[in-house]
């Protein structure tokens, strides 16, 4: 679209907004605002991110340091998209240790990780 | 757990407070707006519309003197942002902050964080910034706690959740009891080019995050107007980037009274700042009326000169005050030419309050006529934002526009210049590295955005695992330092003298920095001025000079200079000689002393001198003058000899003069005291005699250099007089 056509198209719009009251132009205002975000929130609610992940950790009770070894080792097992809050617990449960012992499992040795989800 | 209390008396114990920090939690979580007053504040002779509760301890402004010292709050919480680079010295601008007003402290970070992936932890010395690091903000934390105690007013505590880094910055956050933040996703890829998708991904998360700890969040929108060209020309895309932050905070679970929109007002003389900034400032609140507004002063066209800041930031709050503030943020005056200085962020924060006090109740007096071309105005900008937001959808939604340009492009929408920042989605910082949740993605922890398949049964996400940190704080993890010659410890030790040890030197931003600055007037034109400043600092002894600001006064006659530079050399609190604030004595004891010995007095003021207010002011029982504590005065007028005083108090049996003079040019002032002096022991009464002189150039030293017996300056009222003529009758054995 050239910049003039698109000029000519906000001038079309705006026409159309002329006609409404104030209180419509903040209805619309807001109304589409809703519909731009929606596809993004649609994506952070279906997707995650090794930070994500790392946030999980850390309100499980994993210091800093250690999120950082075992997010990526868990986002290079590609066990990323089950959780690695969820992976943790999966060690700790195989291993017979607590949260952080799991942490220390998976930083030393990720072999630790293999088939943890069905065999994968 | 509790705080000790501070003692206004004495210094901030910066170790002190480093001590036990494992062991320290947040008092409490969440944002705090200023208590209102009911029926409105009522002090001295006055009943303000708008002012909150006062603080326990504050500094009043200067002209309180005349108000029987009180100090108004505003309502809108005020904020400074003090950030020096090594956190420990923060502490003491914060607290020095506070006593001025400010209850929002922002602390900015140091500069490359937002880049960074994964958490900084200790104390490293920051550059622009301050390492936003657990320690840090535990141990600030714990020091806005005890400043908030001495205040009387909790301070929020705030920095920013941004970068790839959000949601674990958001979690730091919310387990230390952060007040306040920055949370924008557009930010991040518009500024931080960070990945669009990675941003918005982890934005819902750090907000959720957020929510969970009442974490009070402002936007980034107003980036824009201090980044496009010209900064009046984007408003109506600010006011679409401002509702994409807002109604995805919303969709993330965020409740409006938690959301702030960081508003600026674009302009700035000389242009017609108000034709652009009201409008816009009308219209943003008209479509945001359910957000808070948190309403910075303007950055962009601070220059060297601190006073045109500090005007420009008068008209931006005046803007605050006809629309409407919760947060009313200040920018330090000196930010054009360095980092802001301890003194400066306390000029910002008086800026604010002095003008909004000022303007107490202004929407009683003064309405916004939305008849007239504002009404027009608000309407166009309106228009245009809601075109934009549709060109958005009908391209393809919000990350097509955003590559494609749409945002910070300085012309006027729908005017384009081809200058917009344009991020390819599969480009910049974390590209590619979001990953889709499987139908088991689980994470068992409190405040988590999205898809979570919580084990069958679970009441609480977080029951699994027993308590999350949100819930559980003792099992967070504390990591003290990382690299000790790189901490706080270190650089305290080499501060010690300068807190602990007794010596004393300027500082600006660091303790024991010794930067000071020097103003004067060189009569020459500019060029030639900033040669002589440097020259001129360098022989005074400043090492480093450097000149920061230079105004034209005349193209020939003069420039006004002012030029920074280091001292290196210290003082040694314990040589010096601090005069002993004079003891007043008892109001009874001073009429009964009075009354024993008859005092008389023969007053005027002496040379070529009409002044005649300071003096009988200090006479007369209406002003509390002598009189009151039954002196008896002979007033002799304005321009009296010298000698004609003399004779009367001779002739009246007056066991003192008091003489005023107030004209100090070729020093007349002091010739005066001098002659005074001379007369009585030509005369040989002067051992019978009190002599003080008084004036707005006197000072006790100086008066007594001169001959007289004491001196007055500024500020001195009768009973000061009669104290000293009492004592120095008393040391001669008269009394």
């Amino acid at each position: 679209m050239t910049d003039n056509e698109r000029i000519a198209r906000f001038e079309k719009r705006r026409a159309e907004l002329h006609k409404m009251s104030d209180e419509q132009l903040r209805t619309r205002f807001w109304e589409l605002c809703g519909k731009a975000v929606e596809p993004m929130i649609e994506l952070a609610k279906s997707h995650t991110s090794p930070s994500i992940e790392r946030a999980v950790l850390l309100r499980m009770g994993i210091d800093s340091i250690s999120t950082k070894g075992v997010v990526t080792r868990v986002h290079e097992a590609g066990l990323l998209g089950h959780g690695a809050g969820h992976v943790v617990l999966k060690v700790a449960e195989k291993c017979k240790t607590d949260v952080r012992g799991a942490a220390r499992r998976i930083i030393e040795d990720a072999a630790v990780l293999s088939g943890l989800f069905g065999g994968k | 757990m509790t705080t000790e209390k501070l003692d206004p008396k004495v210094k901030l114990d910066i170790e002190h407070i480093l001590e036990d920090l494992e062991h320290y939690h947040p008092r409490r979580k969440g944002w705090t707006w200023r208590e209102e007053v009911p029926g409105g504040y009522k002090v001295n002779k006055f009943h303000y519309k708008d002012m909150t509760k006062p603080l326990k301890n504050s500094v009043p402004l200067p002209a309180s003197k005349y108000f029987d010292h009180i100090d108004p709050q505003p309502k809108p919480v005020i904020t400074t942002e003090i950030a020096s680079g090594r956190f420990e010295d923060d502490l003491r601008r914060m607290r020095m902050a506070a006593w001025h007003g400010a209850d929002h402290i922002m602390v900015i970070r140091t500069t490359g964080q937002s880049h960074i992936d994964g958490l900084l932890e200790g104390t490293p010395e920051g550059v622009g910034g301050v390492p936003i690091t657990r320690k840090q903000i535990r141990a600030s934390r714990k020091a806005c706690d005890m400043i908030e105690d001495e205040v009387g007013r909790p301070i929020n505590f705030h920095s920013y959740v941004s970068g790839v880094a959000g949601p674990e910055v958001a979690v730091l956050f919310a387990e230390e009891g952060i007040n306040g933040a920055h949370q924008d996703p557009q930010y991040n890829v518009l500024y931080r080019n960070v990945n669009m998708y990675r941003s918005f991904v982890d934005a819902a998360e750090a907000k959720c995050v957020m929510t969970g700890a009442r974490i009070f969040q402002i936007d980034g929108a107003h980036n824009a107007n201090a980044t496009a060209k010209e900064g009046w020309s984007v408003m109506p895309e600010l006011l679409v980037q401002h509702g994409i932050n807002c109604a995805f905070s919303v969709a993330a679970g965020m409740p409006k009274d938690l959301i702030g929109l960081s508003t600026v007002p674009p302009c700035a003389p000389p242009s017609p700042k108000l034709w652009y900034d009201l409008p816009y400032a009308v219209a943003l609140r008209d479509f945001f009326s359910d957000y808070k507004m948190r309403a910075q002063q303007n950055t962009r066209y601070i220059e060297a000169d601190i006073e045109e800041a500090t005007r420009t930031h008068v008209i931006d709050t005046l803007i605050s005050a006809l629309t409407r503030a919760d947060i009313q943020s200040t920018i330090t005056p000196d930010e054009g030419r360095n980092v802001p200085w301890h003194y400066n962020n306390i000029r910002g924060i008086e800026t604010a309050k002095q003008t909004l006090v000022a303007l107490d109740g202004i929407k009683e007096l003064v309405k916004i006529d939305r008849d007239g071309p504002l009404g027009e105005m608000v309407r166009d900008l309106k228009e245009r934002a809601i075109c934009f937001l549709e060109e958005v959808l009908e391209i393809g939604g919000y990350f097509a526009a955003v590559e494609k340009g749409f945002f910070v492009d300085s012309a006027k929408y729908p005017e384009r210049n081809g200058d917009g920042i344009a991020r390819d989605g599969k480009g910049g910082v974390g590209a590619g590295s979001i990953v889709k949740r499987e139908a088991d993605y689980f994470a068992p922890v409190c405040s988590h955005f999205g898809h979570n398949k919580l084990p069958a049964g679970a009441r609480r996400p977080c029951a699994p695992i027993d308590g999350c940190t949100l819930c559980k704080p003792e099992k967070i993890v504390f990591i003290d330092e990382l690299d000790p010659s790189d901490s706080c410890n270190t650089r305290l030790e080499k501060t010690m003298p300068f807190r602990k040890g007794g010596r004393i030197r300027p500082e600006a931003e660091w303790a024991g920095d010794g930067v000071m600055l020097l103003q004067f007037f060189v009569p020459e034109e500019i060029e030639t001025a900033r040669v002589a400043g440097l020259e001129i600092a360098k022989k005074m002894g400043l090492h480093d000079p450097e000149v920061i600001n230079a105004q034209v006064m005349h193209p020939s006659e003069g420039t006004f200079i002012e030029v920074k530079g280091k001292v290196d050399f210290s003082i040694d609190k314990a040589t010096l000689k601090i005069p002993p604030k004079e003891v007043i004595l008892p109001e009874d004891d001073l009429r009964a002393a009075v009354k024993k010995v008859g005092l008389k007095v023969v007053a005027g003021t002496v040379g070529e001198d009409e002044h005649s207010v300071g003096l009988r002011e200090i006479l007369d029982i209406k002003h509390g003058g002598i009189e009151k504590y039954g002196v008896k005065y002979h007033y002799l007028g304005t321009s009296v000899p010298v000698g004609k005083l003399i004779d009367a108090a001779i002739e009246t049996g007056a066991q003192a003069i008091l003489i005023s003079t107030i004209i100090s040019h070729n020093d007349v002032h002091r010739a005066n005291m001098k002659k005074l002096d001379e007369l009585c022991r030509e005369k040989g009464i002067r051992d019978k005699i009190i002599l003080i002189a008084g004036g707005t150039q006197v000072s006790r030293d100086m008066a007594k250099e001169s001959g007289m017996d004491d001196g007055f300056g500024r500020g001195t009222k009768g009973i000061h007089v009669v104290n000293s003529m009492v004592k120095i009758l008393k040391a001669r054995g008269v009394i």
